[in-house]
């Protein structure tokens, strides 16, 4: 008995040290998953805190931008608005059309873009009706999906995160693929799975495919500058995207109100 | 460990903390490299502080950096591995003098210190890289990303102990 006393107080440094590196250890495994990073996340009440005071300061730098930007916007849905009142076709009654969606605006607190896997916190949580797997865009393209909430924070996993695997299109063709990243450049995401019949050409732009209950059909995500053939016979593109994911300040949260309806109605599927 | 050097570790614990995710951690160099100052705390903890006590504050300290940066455990998992291999790096570089508790900083000369700088910055961040990125297809990813970043640390903390040590001369 003495013995292995004496052992652990003569080791005491070592077993601290292995203790604490195998629980960091396990915490790095599961961030590098998608559906467990929930432990150490900035969205808690004291860095998001943080986060949101120094983002008030920082705020005004970018000012301007935002409000072009904001500007710009806005005459897109003036003429949008415009050519809806006076066109003379009927509204269509498909209901998989976009106007089931709900758009929340937030704000960015905290943008991370230089690691493999980046995360975004914004300013709004669960008081205000946000939830795991809502999709987060902006006016000119996809951000990414959000994956832990807390009270008033929530956190976005971006589309530059390696875990991440968003449902896109070409607008052209139809044919779908699963947008991924591979680390090198915060500007340009992969776009894989796209069949090798598909006629790519550059400068195709590049949308969100309506086959995910996250994201409406059509939102824009960027143009394609350069393709090659992969394995099984299917491209691998690489898209550069509309979103400048380096410099982001307002998004908006999409919710789909019939996801619920959805998700179910899929499960039930699998079961049989 | 006197409460004078107790008051000056809080501080330095908080304030590096917050410099790093504040500031540093979004300067994104080229893309990607970032200094990370933070190491500071470890380098400088008392030498004849207790070494229990350094691993265990390099851990919170590597967490709480995680905690903003929603990276996992990775800064923790960095930091309590030099805080554990410190006193072996210390021998290493400073050879006798450290065994006699005689150690400071700012008075050894400019190779030993440099020495003990690097050796420490880059074993950080071949742990902190290898964990992040994790994968063994990105190889030269972790090596390129542990160079940039390990350089621009190095000179990050030389010029900011050169700034805080005047005053001791």
């Amino acid at each position: 008995m003495q013995q292995i006393l004496s052992f652990f107080i003569k080791n005491k440094n070592f077993l601290l040290f292995a203790l604490l590196f195998f629980v960091a250890f396990i915490l790095t495994l599961q961030s590098h998953s998608y559906h467990n990073s929930k432990l150490v996340s900035s969205t808690n009440f004291f860095s998001g805190g943080i986060y949101s005071i120094k983002s008030n300061i920082t705020g005004y730098i970018d000012l301007k931008k935002q409000n072009e930007l904001l500007v710009e916007e806005n005459s897109r849905l003036r003429i949008l608005y415009a050519g809806a009142a006076f066109s003379e076709t009927p509204k269509s009654l498909d209901s998989t059309s976009s106007k089931n969606f709900q758009y929340t605006g937030a704000r960015v607190i905290n943008n991370v873009y230089a690691r493999t896997n980046n995360h975004i916190t914004i300013d709004k949580g669960s008081n205000d009706s946000l939830n795991i797997d809502m999709g987060v865009i902006t006016s000119k393209g996809l951000v990414g999906i959000i994956n832990k909430v807390s009270a008033n924070y929530a956190r976005v996993q971006s589309i530059l995160n390696s875990n991440s695997q968003i449902n896109a299109q070409l607008k052209k063709s139809k044919h779908f693929g699963f947008l991924t990243w591979n680390a090198k450049d915060p500007n340009i995401v992969q776009l894989t799975e796209i069949p090798k019949l598909a006629p790519v050409v550059v400068g195709d732009t590049i949308i969100t495919g309506g086959n995910s209950s996250i994201f409406p059909k059509g939102i824009l995500i960027g143009s394609v500058v350069d393709f090659i053939i992969g394995d099984n016979d299917s491209y691998t593109i690489d898209v550069l995207l509309f979103n400048d994911m380096t410099n982001l300040s307002h998004v908006y949260v999409i919710e789909n109100p019939n996801k619920k309806e959805i998700v179910q109605l899929e499960a039930l599927e699998d079961a049989e | 460990m006197q409460n004078n050097q107790i008051i000056i570790n809080v501080f330095r614990f908080i304030g590096l903390l917050l410099l790093q995710v504040i500031v540093l951690n979004h300067i994104n160099f080229s893309g990607y490299v970032n200094p990370y100052l933070y190491l500071i705390f470890i380098l400088l903890f008392p030498f004849d502080g207790s070494k229990t006590l350094l691993i265990f504050l390099s851990f919170l300290l590597g967490l709480s950096i995680d905690f903003f940066s929603d990276s996992g455990g990775v800064h923790a998992a960095a930091s309590v591995f030099i805080g554990f291999i410190r006193p072996t790096l210390l021998k290493f570089s400073f050879g006798v003098s450290y065994e006699y508790n005689t150690l400071k900083l700012n008075k050894v000369t400019f190779t030993e210190r440099l020495l003990y700088i690097t050796l420490m910055v880059m074993l950080h961040h071949i742990v902190l890289f290898s964990l992040e990125i994790f994968s063994t297809s990105n190889i030269l990813l972790i090596l390129k990303s542990t160079l940039f970043s390990g350089v621009f640390s190095v000179l990050l903390i030389l010029c900011a102990l050169l700034l805080f040590n005047k005053k001791e001369k």
